[in-house]
Parts: structure tokens; C-alpha cells; sequence
């Protein structure tokens, strides 16, 4: 067991979350006054003084970037001025939503780039793989917001077989999961591409077709295992881009969840609902990352073992 | 002697003539294309006010959503109006300008701060160099995106702020890379031997050793210039971008969306030109790379 590479990961995530944290605290601070940054306008001069208390805004500075630190992990991030309403609770409403999503943009993004990728591998310089590189040239190169316009217009505008807006049925993910996916499609396209042409070059498959194993025994025992290791890489280093691009296309589709809630808040300058948004969507991100490094350190066994030497 | 000089000029410039039919034919023709399309793009930008065939704010209630030329519309407005009847290649010209121009300042000062950075940390090393770095990895795991909607959130939303702000995008890219080539050049003899002479850092990293690691931070910014592209357009797109009565493409294409069932064009044609030029961008950015490095296999 090598808990050395896990635990390095873990504490590496701890630093990125305090860092998320002290960065809101920090941009809030520079700001003014928390306090009439948090409740609304009209809040009572008592609600002042009760908020000023809790959050220790009385104390020094040190002891108050404490407070903050026992509140942001207690997950109290205040109340929406719009609603009065606890930030967690409206959140926690649309976060499902979101996750929805976000899994399934991941997911087709996933399962179409992966096996177009080894098809272009496989095939390389043929017309399937022109066609399947070119597409995904144009997936990451198209901004995603027009590349949601654009699909509104001719699926739900001109050919009106899809929902443009909402999210009451299966049908209105379509849409939204094409577009965020695609871009990602085409970078794993790409990167899987390169990724097992670089493992066909090697030694190992050399002799491998030597000695006389098929072509599919080639590619799924000795070729695949290989390639997918820097695959797992570039997928655990693109969730983040997945999340930003959920929080512009839940916007094009009018889709309820935490992006959509995030751009209104800021649009309205809820800032509690804000902070609380950035601090969740960062905190979750990292968690992923860890997550996906902690597959990385298992699919890996090289990974653990030289973290463990040094 | 005049015969001498001119001489000597025709050379030079019979010279430079195959030196840069060189150059062009080991251009691919997408490359060229590319570099077309931007010029077009530079010259709209930068010569706006001059060509611009109608002003961008004035309306027109009683043509609106006109189609444009290639519709049934009139030449005088090619591109067609918007639903206050506004001149849409007009606006499209202006929006271009605004566009590339917070695009550029954004990568201006991404370059500037990038670079610097990664020379601090190179030249300090120690915890400097720690800290630095763990910002470093701190960016990178925590989007862009995420961090802009924060600060506009908290300090309001004007074009100089949204300028720097979009200075933080890719920063840390820079930092890596300039760190990197810093490191090494530091062993090499013309750093040392200009240290020994008694040169002030500022002039090593400046005078030194940046104009030798120049032409890989220029790519970088070739690359990162499309990007910020992407993020002003996304913002603007938003409403958290540049603000109305000023217009980007991203703003331009947001307010042609509640029109895209009578009066498309007003949505698509920005949006064509924020893909073709952040396109073209990446192709000669990667093309630059690859002409720079000679490790990655073609």
C-alpha cells in the first residue's frame, strides 16, 4: 500500500480549497464592508450588528478570517437578498440539476471522442480520420455559446424537433449536453488520437505483433491499457472547463441550475448567493480532481510507487 | 558611390524577396487563409471609425429587423438593421474594434505579469519560488471563469476592471513557461558571463535573457489571444462583460437572440466571426509551434 501518493493528493487539495476560501475572503475585505455586502440593503441596523457579531467583524483581522473559515465549513454563506432565503437551501435545489447535466456532457463527450479517437489511431491518415479530426477542430474551436445559438436555430427554430429552453423532459438535455460535450469531444478526439499513435511507435507492440498476436488482441491487451493512461490525465484536467461551460450554456437553455444561478446572482449583485456558488462549484471541482487523481495513483501502479521513492 | 548604394539596396531587396517566397511556400495554404481572414479582421478593427458606413447608435424605428443585402435587404445596409433599426454591419465593425481591443490589452498584460512572475520565481527561488508556484497550481485548478463572475459580483462591472481582470486569464501559463526557460537559461554562458560583468537582474532578465526565450512567449500569446477572446465574448454574452451602449460580439450576439426567429443574421453573423477568428487564431498559434519546435513529430 502506498498511502503516501493518496495522502499527498489529499493535502494538496486541502491547500487548493483554503486557497478558494482566502480568495473570496480576501476580494470581500477589499471591498468594504462585508457586512452591507452580504445582508441586503434594507436590513435593519440590529441584523447589522447581529451579522457584525457572528462573523466577528468587531475582531482583528486574523481572528476574523478565522470566523470565516468556521463559517464557510459549517457551509453558512448567509442569506439571498432577493428572497432572504439560506443560500444552501437554493443551492441545494438546483444542484441536482447541474449535476445532471454536467455527468451527462462528460459522459457523451466521453463516449463519442474516445472511440473516434482510436478510429482516427487506427486509421490514420484515411478519410474517416480527416473527417473525425475535422470535426473535432471545429468542436473546440467553436465558442459554445454560439454553437448553442446556432443549434437552437435550426433544431428547435427551423426544423422544430427540439426543445429550446427548460428542462421538464429527457429531450431538453439533448441540446445542452451536444453543446458543452462537443468541444470537450473534440479535444479527447485529438488527444486520444496522438495518445495511441504514440503507443503503436513502441517496442512493446512491436513485439507483440511479432510474435504473432492478433490485431485486436494488439490493440485491446497491449495498445489500450497504455493509451489510457495520459487520456485519464487530460479528462481529470478538463472538468473544470466542463463546469465553466455549464455555467454559460445553462444560460443559452434556459437550464435551472447552480450556472444559471450563478450568473443572476451576479447580474443582481446577490452577494451571498455569489460567494456561495464560487465556493461550492471551486470545492466540488477539487474534490473531482482528487478523485480523479486517486484513479490515476490505482489504474497506475508507477504513479504511487515513484511518489513513494522521492 | 550612389551606384554603390543602390546597388546594395536592390540586393538586399532581391533578397528579402526570396527569403520571403521561402517563408510563403512553406506556408500551408490554411495558414495563408488564416492570416487573410485576421488582416481583414485587424484592418476592420483598427481603421473602425473610418469604415463604419452608418453611425453604430443611431436608430431607426421604422426600419427595423430590415434583411440584409444577400436577402432581399439594400446595399445601404449590407448586413441589415437590429430591432432599434441600428445599422448591423456597423455595429458589427464597432464590435469588432471593442473586441480585439480588450482582447489584446487582456494579453498585453497577461504576458507582461506572466512573464514576470516566472522570472521572479526563477530568480529568488527558494520559498519565493514555492509560493509562486502554488499559486500557479491553484489557477490552474480553479477556472478563470468562476473567479471573473466573483469579482465583477463584488466590484461592479467597468471596462478598465474587466480589462485587467481578463489580464488574469492564463497568467500561470506564462509563468510556467518563462520560469522554465529562465532556469535554464541561468546556466547558460552569456547569463553568467553578464552577471559576472556586474549587470543588474533587471538587465539579465531583460535585456538577456528574454529576447533569447522570446519566440516560445510569443506563441504563448498567439495561443492565449483567441482564448481571451472566448472568455470577453462569453462574459459579454452573459451581460457581465462590456456594457451597453458600448457593444462586443459577444453582447452583439446575446441581443440578437431574442430575434432569431424573425431576424437571425442579427445572432449569427458575430458569431461567425468571433468561431472564424479565434479559428484562424489557433490554427497559426499551433502552426508557430510547431515551426518552433522541432521535437513534435508531424
Amino acid at each position: 500500500m502506498h498511502y503516501r501518493y493518496f495522502l499527498m493528493k489529499i493535502l494538496r487539495a486541502v491547500i487548493t480549497m483554503l486557497l478558494v476560501v482566502t480568495f473570496v475572503f480576501i476580494v470581500l475585505r477589499v471591498t468594504g464592508d462585508p457586512a452591507q455586502a452580504i445582508l441586503s440593503e434594507d436590513a435593519t441596523e440590529e441584523e447589522y450588528q447581529h451579522f457584525r457579531k457572528e462573523w466577528g467583524l468587531d475582531k482583528p483581522l486574523h481572528e476574523q478570517y478565522f470566523a470565516y473559515l468556521i463559517n464557510m465549513a459549517k457551509g453558512d454563506f448567509g442569506k439571498s437578498f432577493r428572497d432572504n432565503r439560506d443560500v444552501r437551501i437554493i443551492i441545494a435545489e438546483r444542484l441536482p440539476k447541474t449535476i445532471v447535466l454536467m455527468s451527462s456532457a462528460l459522459l457523451f463527450s466521453l463516449c463519442i471522442g474516445i472511440p473516434l479517437g482510436i478510429y482516427s489511431a487506427l486509421h490514420r491518415n484515411s478519410i474517416g480520420d480527416r473527417l473525425s479530426m475535422g470535426l473535432s477542430v471545429f468542436g473546440f474551436s467553436i465558442p459554445n455559446f454560439f454553437l448553442g445559438i446556432l443549434l437552437i436555430l435550426i433544431f428547435s427554430l427551423w426544423l422544430k424537433i427540439m426543445p429550446s429552453a427548460g428542462s421538464d423532459s429527457w429531450l431538453h438535455i439533448i441540446m445542452p449536453m451536444v453543446t458543452i460535450g462537443l468541444g470537450k469531444m473534440g479535444s479527447y478526439a485529438r488527444f486520444t488520437r496522438s495518445a495511441v499513435l504514440s503507443v503503436l511507435n513502441k517496442a512493446y507492440i512491436r513485439t507483440a505483433v511479432a510474435k504473432g498476436a492478433s490485431r485486436m488482441r494488439v490493440i485491446y491487451r497491449h495498445a489500450m491499457p497504455n493509451a489510457a493512461i495520459p487520456i485519464i490525465t487530460i479528462v481529470g484536467t478538463s472538468i473544470g472547463h466542463i463546469v465553466v461551460g455549464g455555467v454559460v450554456i445553462e444560460n443559452v437553455f434556459a437550464w435551472p441550475g447552480v450556472g444559471r444561478l450563478l450568473v443572476s446572482s451576479v447580474a443582481t449583485r446577490d452577494l451571498a448567493l455569489v460567494q456561495g456558488v464560487v465556493i461550492i462549484v471551486s470545492i466540488s471541482m477539487v474534490i473531482a480532481n482528487l478523485l480523479v487523481d486517486v484513479m490515476y495513483g490505482i489504474v497506475d501502479p508507477r504513479i504511487r510507487i515513484s511518489k513513494k521513492e522521492d | 558611390m550612389a551606384v554603390n548604394e543602390s546597388s546594395r539596396v536592390l540586393v538586399g531587396v532581391i533578397s528579402n524577396e526570396i527569403l520571403i517566397k521561402k517563408i510563403f511556400r512553406k506556408v500551408p495554404p490554411v495558414i495563408m487563409l488564416s492570416l487573410l481572414w485576421l488582416l481583414i479582421i485587424f484592418v476592420l478593427a483598427i481603421f473602425a471609425e473610418k469604415l463604419m458606413p452608418h453611425d453604430y447608435t443611431a436608430t431607426n424605428l421604422r426600419n427595423r429587423l430590415a434583411p440584409p443585402f444577400f436577402m432581399g435587404g439594400t446595399a445601404d445596409h449590407f448586413f441589415g438593421t437590429d430591432a432599434l433599426g441600428r445599422d448591423v454591419l456597423s455595429r458589427l465593425i464597432h464590435s469588432i474594434h471593442t473586441s480585439l481591443l480588450v482582447a489584446f490589452l487582456g494579453t498585453m498584460i497577461t504576458a507582461i505579469v506572466g512573464t514576470t512572475i516566472g522570472f521572479v520565481a526563477a530568480h529568488f527561488k527558494g520559498w519565493v519560488d514555492e509560493v509562486l508556484m502554488t499559486l500557479v497550481d491553484f489557477q490552474y485548478s480553479m477556472p478563470f471563469m468562476i473567479m471573473a463572475l466573483l469579482v465583477i459580483a463584488f466590484f461592479g462591472n467597468n471596462l478598465i476592471l474587466f480589462v485587467c481582470l481578463l489580464g488574469i486569464q492564463g497568467w500561470m501559463r506564462f509563468a510556467r513557461l518563462s520560469r522554465g526557460m529562465a532556469l535554464s537559461a541561468q546556466n547558460h554562458g552569456y547569463a553568467v558571463a553578464i552577471k559576472q560583468l556586474g549587470a543588474t537582474p533587471a538587465r539579465i532578465y531583460l535585456k538577456h535573457i528574454l529576447p533569447n526565450v522570446s519566440s516560445i512567449l510569443i506563441v504563448q500569446t498567439t495561443l492565449n489571444f483567441p482564448q481571451k477572446i472566448i472568455v470577453e465574448t462569453s462574459l459579454s454574452f452573459l451581460g457581465l462583460g462590456v456594457q451597453p451602449p458600448n457593444s462586443s460580439l459577444g453582447s452583439m450576439l446575446s441581443s440578437g437572440r431574442d430575434y432569431l426567429l424573425t431576424a437571425w443574421w442579427i445572432a449569427i453573423i458575430p458569431g461567425i466571426v468571433i468561431f472564424c477568428t479565434t479559428l484562424c487564431m489557433s490554427l497559426i498559434g499551433d502552426w508557430a509551434r510547431d515551426m518552433l519546435d522541432p521535437t513534435i513529430e508531424k
